[in-house]
C-alpha cells in the first residue's frame, strides 16, 4: 500500500463566470520516501491539488469527487478533527512564498514551537529546544539567537529555511512542496533545493514537490506527473519522462528550454496560452497548441493510458502513461517528434537511445 | 541511482504549424476579447447589489419629495408649481377655519396625517419640505468639500517634500477637533443660518478628502510603473494624472457618499441644539428641539411622541439609504475579480 | 529601547500640532465681528459706556487679534482660561467640574464599543457573506445611520417615560453614586452604539482582509484549531488597522457627547459648550475646544503607540 494515493480527485470553483474545474479527475500515487513531482504552467491546478490533500480548500471551491487515501485512510471521510492531527503532524506543506506564509507580528520561534507543542505535546521549554535544533538543521545561523527574531527580520532564503524547519518539526511522512523556491533567487534556490532533498533523505520523508521548472524537477524527482488545465497529461518515472517524453504537452516544454550552441534565431515556445478554466476546448484541451493535433482531437477526450498497451493506468506507479490519443489508436498521422541524447553512458538502459523516431 | 545523464535535445515540436493552420474547433483564445472596463464592470456588481438600489430609490424619492413639496419661485417665476403636501409648513392649523379643532400637538389623523407639532403645523406638510434643507446642505457641503480636499491633497502629494511636510501638519490640527466641535465654535461665533451652516461643516470636512488624495499619489509615485513611464520619457504630471485618477476616484466617492450622511446629521444635531436654523424652520433636526420639551412632562402625560419619532425617522431613513448607497459603491470597486456566488448544487 | 525612542519621538511632533490646535481655536472662535460684549448689550441697554469700557479693559476686547491671542495663549499655559462673562466664574472652575462626566460617559461610550463591536466583528468576518454576516452588517449600518441625539430621545420616551425604569432627568448626586451610574446607562448606550457600529464595520473588513492571507492557510497547514488560528493568528494583525481608527472613534465619541450630554442633561463639558456657544461665551468656548483637541491628540498618541506594540515590523 502506498504511503498516498489519490484516486479521481476533482475540485471545483464556482465563480461569477461559471464553475472553474481546477482538478478533472486526478490520481497518482506517493509511495514512502520517493519523491514526486508535479509539473506544469501557472493556472494548471497544481497548488490546488497540493491544498486538497490537506483538505484545505475553502470557499467559493470544494472536492466534488474522488478519494484520497493517506496510508490507507480516506481524508475526503475524515471528521476536522482527525484531518487536523494529520495537519502538519504527518503530512506537513512548504509554500512558495516564506514572507507571506509567516505570520509577521510573532516571532520565527514561536511559529516553529507552535506545532511541536500542538501535536507532540511538548513543553514550552522542550518546544523550543527542538526548534533551535530544526533551524540549526535547516542551516539558520546562531538559532538561539534568532529564535525570538521577527519574519521581517530574515532574507528570502532564510525565511524559506524557516518555514521548511515549520513544516518538518513533526517528523512527517509526506512533505508537500509548493513551489518553494520559485520566488528566491537562482543561487539561493539550490541550496534550498539540496536542502529538502538531504533532510528528506535523512529523515525518510516522502516528497510531492509541485514547480513549473524542469529543472528542479530533474534534479530531486524520482517520479513526475505532468499537469495540463486541471488534468493529469503524463505520468512516468523522471528519466522516461525526459528521455521519453510521450504527451506532445511534455515535449512541447522540453523543446522549449534553450540550449547553448543552438543554432536560433528566436525562443522556442509552446504556441499560444494555457485556456482559462472556465471554458475548456472540447475535446483535448491541449489540442488549439499542439502541432499534431487533429480532427479526433476535438472530439475525443483523451484518456489517460499505458503508451504501449493503450489500455488504461493500472496502478502501478513504473508505468509510463500519457493521455494522448496516439496512444489509443485514434490519430491518423501520428506524432511526428524526435528526441536526441547525446553523450548519455551507454550502460543505463532505456535512457540512452539515439534518435528515436516516434512517427507513426 | 543518480545516472550519468545526457544532454537531450528535441526536435519536430514545429509551433509554426499550430500558428498557420485553421482553428481545429470554435474554441477561441481568451486574450482576444475585450476586457470590460472597470467601471462598468462595477456598476454592473453595484446594480445587482439590493441594498445599494433600495437606498438610490429611498434618496431618489426623498429627493423628489422635497423638491414636489411646495411650489418654487426663482425671481418671482414659479419653476416648480407642484404641491405634494396639503399644507404650507408655516401653516398654523387651527388659525384656519376648516381645521380649528386640530390644535398644537394633534396626534396623527386623516388631516395631519403624522399630527400636529407644538404650533399646530402639520408634521407631514413640514417634514417633506424640511427634507431641502438637510439634502441641499448635504450635498453642497460634499461637493466643496471634496473639491478643496482634492485640490489640496494633490498639491500636497504631487509636490511632496517639505510643502508635502507643512500641508500635512495643518491636516493633523483639523484632524485633531471632531467635526461637530468646531462647526459648533463656526455658528456660536458667525451665528445660524443656511450658510453659516454651510461653511461650518466645509471648514473641516475637505480633511478626509485630502488625505484620501494624497496617500493615493504617493502611492502612484513609488509604482514601478510611473518609473517606467518616466524612464520612457513621459512627463511627471501626465503620468500621475492619468493613472490618480482612476484609482483615486474610488475611495473618493465612496467617502463622499458616506460623508452627505455624516453632514446631514450634523445639520440636524446643530438644528436640535439650536444653534443651526433659525427656531421656526422646517429642519428635521430643529424640529426635533421643540419637542424635546415635551418628554420631561413626566409618565401619564399624554405624550405627543409623533412630534419625537417622526423627523428622527426622516433623518435616519435619508441617510440609511445614502449609506447604503456608499456601502454598495464600495463593495462595487473594491470587489476582487474573482467574486463568487454561493455554491451551485447540493 | 526602540520602542522607547519611538515614543519619545512622538511625543516631541505633538508640540508644533498644539500650537498649530491652539491656533485654529484661538482663530475659529475670533472670527466674527458679534463677541459677549454685543450679547450683553442686547440683553441690557442701559449699560453704561463706561461700564462697557471697563469690561473691555478687564478682558483685553481691545488689543489687536494676535496680541490678544498671546495674551490668551500665556495665561491658558498656566491654567487661567478667563472668566465667564456671565457669571464671572473662572472657565477653569467650569472645566475642572464638568471634565470628570465627560470622561465617564466617553470610557462607557468606548466600553460599551469594544465589549459589542469585537465579538461582532469577529463573527461577522468568519461567517462572511452568510445570514449571520448580512445581519450584523445591517444592524451596523443602521447604528451609524442613527442620530444620536434622537436614538436618546427615542431610548428616554420609551425606557425613561413608558417603562418607567429611568429618571428622565439627571439626578443631581455624586458622579459615582449608584443612582448616577443607573442613569448614565442610557447616555452611554446612546453614544456607544454609534462607537460600537463603526468600529464593528471596521473589525470585520480587517479581519475579513486578514483571512485571506497566506499566513492563515499556513496556520491551518500546522493543524491547529481553528479557534488558535483565529484568535492568536488573526486577531492580533486585524487589530492593528483597528488601532489606526481608535483615534478617530474617539472624537466620534467626543462629538457624540455634545450632544447626548445636552439630551440627557448630564453635567459634562459637552453641554457646557452647547451653552457656551448659546450664549457667545468665547473664553469658555476656547477652552473646552482646546481640552478637545488635546484630548485627541493624546488619544491619537496612545494609539500610535498600541499600534507599535501590535506590530513589530514597526519598530525594529
Amino acid at each position: 500500500m502506498a504511503l498516498l494515493e489519490v484516486d479521481d480527485l476533482t475540485v471545483q470553483f464556482y465563480t461569477e463566470d461559471g464553475v472553474v474545474t481546477a482538478a478533472d479527475e486526478l490520481s497518482f500515487t506517493v509511495e514512502s520516501g520517493e519523491k514526486f513531482g508535479v509539473v506544469g504552467e501557472s493556472g494548471a491546478g497544481k497548488s490546488v491539488t497540493a491544498l486538497s490533500l490537506m483538505r484545505l480548500i475553502e470557499e467559493p471551491g470544494r472536492i466534488t469527487d474522488g478519494e484520497i487515501r493517506f496510508k490507507g485512510e480516506d481524508i475526503l471521510s475524515m471528521s476536522e478533527s482527525e484531518v487536523r492531527s494529520i495537519r502538519g503532524n504527518e503530512m506537513a506543506m512548504i509554500f512558495q512564498d516564506a514572507q507571506t506564509a509567516l505570520n509577521p507580528v510573532y516571532t520565527v520561534g514561536e511559529q516553529i514551537s507552535e506545532a511541536v507543542r500542538h501535536h507532540l505535546d511538548y513543553s514550552e521549554a522542550d518546544a523550543r529546544d527542538r526548534a533551535v535544533q530544526l533551524m540549526d538543521d535547516v542551516g539558520i545561523p546562531e538559532p538561539d539567537a534568532r529564535y525570538d527574531d521577527y519574519p521581517h527580520q530574515f532574507s528570502g532564503g532564510m525565511q524559506q529555511r524557516v518555514v521548511i524547519a515549520t513544516a518538518l518539526s513533526c517528523d512527517p511522512d509526506l512533505l508537500i512542496a509548493d513551489e518553494p523556491t520559485t520566488a528566491l533567487d537562482v543561487t539561493i534556490e539550490a541550496k534550498i533545493l539540496d536542502l529538502i532533498e538531504n533532510l528528506a533523505d535523512e529523515y525518510d520523508t516522502a516528497v510531492q514537490l509541485i514547480t513549473h521548472d524542469l529543472g528542479v524537477i530533474a534534479e530531486v524527482c524520482d517520479r513526475v506527473m505532468v499537469m495540463y488545465a486541471g488534468k493529469p497529461v503524463e505520468k512516468a518515472p523522471v528519466d522516461d519522462l525526459y528521455y521519453d517524453p510521450k504527451h506532445p504537452y511534455t515535449v512541447g516544454l522540453m523543446s522549449s528550454i534553450p540550449r547553448v550552441g543552438e543554432q536560433r534565431d528566436r525562443l522556442q515556445t509552446i504556441p499560444g496560452t494555457m485556456p482559462d478554466l472556465v471554458e475548456l476546448p472540447s475535446g483535448c484541451s491541449f489540442h488549439p497548441r499542439c502541432p499534431f493535433a487533429e480532427d479526433a482531437c476535438t472530439r475525443k477526450e483523451p484518456p489517460l493510458v499505458d503508451h504501449e498497451t493503450g489500455q488504461a493506468a493500472d496502478g502501478d506507479t513504473d508505468q509510463h502513461v500519457a493521455a494522448c490519443l496516439e496512444y489509443t489508436g485514434d490519430l491518423v498521422e501520428g506524432l511526428d517528434y524526435q528526441v536526441d541524447v547525446d553523450g548519455a553512458d551507454p550502460n543505463t538502459g532505456s535512457a540512452t537511445e539515439r534518435g528515436r523516431d516516434h512517427g507513426a | 541511482m543518480s545516472t550519468q545523464r545526457g544532454r537531450i535535445r528535441i526536435t519536430g515540436f514545429d509551433p509554426t504549424r499550430v500558428d498557420e493552420r485553421d482553428p481545429l474547433s470554435e474554441w477561441v483564445e481568451d486574450g482576444e476579447t475585450e476586457p470590460e472596463s472597470r467601471w462598468r464592470r462595477a456598476w454592473r456588481r453595484f446594480r445587482r447589489n439590493r441594498s445599494a438600489m433600495l437606498g438610490v430609490a429611498v434618496v431618489a424619492l426623498l429627493t423628489l419629495l422635497a423638491v414636489f413639496a411646495r411650489p418654487v419661485e426663482l425671481f418671482g417665476v414659479t419653476v416648480q408649481p407642484i404641491a405634494l403636501t396639503p399644507f404650507e409648513p408655516d401653516t398654523i392649523l387651527y388659525l384656519t377655519p376648516e381645521y380649528a379643532n386640530i390644535g398644537p400637538y394633534s396626534p396623527p389623523s386623516g388631516t395631519a396625517l403624522l399630527g400636529t407639532d407644538g404650533t399646530g403645523r402639520d408634521i407631514l406638510s413640514r417634514l417633506l419640505y424640511g427634507g431641502r434643507y438637510s439634502l441641499s446642505i448635504g450635498f453642497i457641503v460634499v461637493f466643496i468639500t471634496a473639491v478643496i480636499g482634492i485640490v489640496y491633497g494633490s498639491v500636497s502629494g504631487y509636490y511632496g517634500g517639505l510643502v508635502d511636510e507643512v500641508m500635512m501638519r495643518v491636516l493633523d490640527v483639523i484632524f485633531a477637533f471632531p467635526g461637530l466641535v468646531l462647526a459648533l465654535v463656526v455658528v456660536a461665533t458667525l451665528g445660524g443660518g443656511y450658510w453659516q451652516l454651510v461653511l461650518a461643516f466645509t471648514v473641516f470636512g475637505w480633511a478626509g478628502y485630502a488625505r484620501l488624495i494624497r496617500g493615493e499619489i504617493l502611492q502612484v509615485k513609488q509604482n514601478e510603473y510611473v518609473m517606467a513611464a518616466r524612464a520612457l520619457g513621459a512627463r511627471d504630471r501626465k503620468v500621475i494624472f492619468r493613472h490618480i485618477v482612476p484609482n483615486a476616484l474610488a475611495p473618493v466617492v465612496v467617502q463622499a457618499s458616506l460623508s452627505i450622511g455624516t453632514v446631514v446629521i450634523g445639520v440636524a444635531a446643530l438644528g436640535f441644539l439650536g444653534v443651526g436654523l433659525d427656531p421656526t424652520t422646517a429642519e428635521w433636526g430643529t424640529m426635533l428641539n421643540a419637542a424635546r420639551s415635551t418628554l420631561i412632562q413626566g409618565p401619564g402625560a399624554t405624550l405627543p411622541w409623533w412630534a419625537t419619532v417622526f423627523p428622527g425617522v426622516a433623518i435616519f431613513l435619508f441617510v440609511m439609504a445614502m449609506n447604503l448607497i456608499g456601502d454598495g459603491i464600495n463593495d462595487a470597486l473594491d470587489a476582487q475579480d474573482t467574486t463568487v456566488t454561493q455554491g451551485g448544487g447540493a | 529601547m526602540s520602542l522607547r525612542r519611538f515614543i519619545a519621538r512622538r511625543l516631541l511632533s505633538v508640540v508644533p500640532i498644539l500650537v498649530g490646535v491652539s491656533l485654529v481655536t484661538f482663530g475659529l472662535a475670533n472670527l466674527a465681528p458679534g463677541d459677549a460684549i454685543d450679547l450683553l448689550v442686547s440683553f441690557n441697554p442701559n449699560i453704561s459706556p463706561t461700564e462697557i469700557a471697563q469690561i473691555k479693559a478687564r478682558y483685553n476686547l481691545d488689543e489687536p487679534v494676535w496680541s490678544r491671542y498671546f495674551i490668551w495663549l500665556t495665561s491658558a499655559v498656566q491654567g487661567d482660561f478667563g472668566v465667564v462673562i456671565s457669571s464671572n466664574q473662572p472657565v477653569s472652575n467650569v472645566i475642572v467640574s464638568r471634565l470628570p462626566p465627560t470622561v465617564l460617559l466617553g470610557f462607557l461610550g468606548w466600553l460599551i464599543a469594544l465589549v459589542i463591536a469585537i465579538p461582532a466583528g469577529i463573527y461577522a468576518a468568519v461567517n462572511k457573506d452568510q445570514l449571520g454576516d448580512d445581519a450584523s452588517r445591517f444592524l451596523a449600518l443602521s447604528g451609524i445611520s442613527i442620530p444620536n441625539f434622537w436614538l436618546g430621545l427615542m431610548l428616554i420616551l420609551i425606557f425613561a417615560v413608558w417603562l418607567n425604569l429611568f429618571p428622565v432627568l439627571s439626578p443631581q448626586k455624586p458622579l459615582l453614586s449608584p443612582s448616577m451610574l443607573w442613569f448614565l446607562l442610557l447616555p452611554g448606550v446612546t453614544i456607544g452604539t454609534a462607537a460600537s457600529a463603526t468600529l464593528m464595520r471596521i473589525m470585520r473588513s480587517s479581519m475579513a482582509e486578514e483571512l485571506n492571507k497566506e499566513y492563515v492557510t499556513a496556520a491551518r497547514a500546522k493543524g491547529l484549531p481553528e479557534r488558535t488560528v483565529i484568535l492568536k493568528h488573526v486577531l492580533r494583525n486585524s487589530l492593528i488597522s483597528v488601532t489606526t481608527v481608535a483615534a478617530f472613534l474617539t472624537a466620534n465619541i467626543l462629538a457624540g457627547s455634545v450632544v447626548v450630554e445636552t439630551v440627557f442633561g448630564w453635567p459634562g463639558l459637552g453641554r457646557e459648550l452647547v451653552r457656551a456657544v448659546v450664549g457667545r461665551e468665547i473664553n469658555l468656548i476656547m477652552a473646552i475646544t482646546l481640552f478637545t483637541g488635546l484630548a485627541l491628540i493624546i488619544a491619537n498618541l496612545l494609539a500610535d503607540i498600541a499600534y507599535a506594540v501590535l506590530d513589530p515590523r514597526i519598530r525594529y
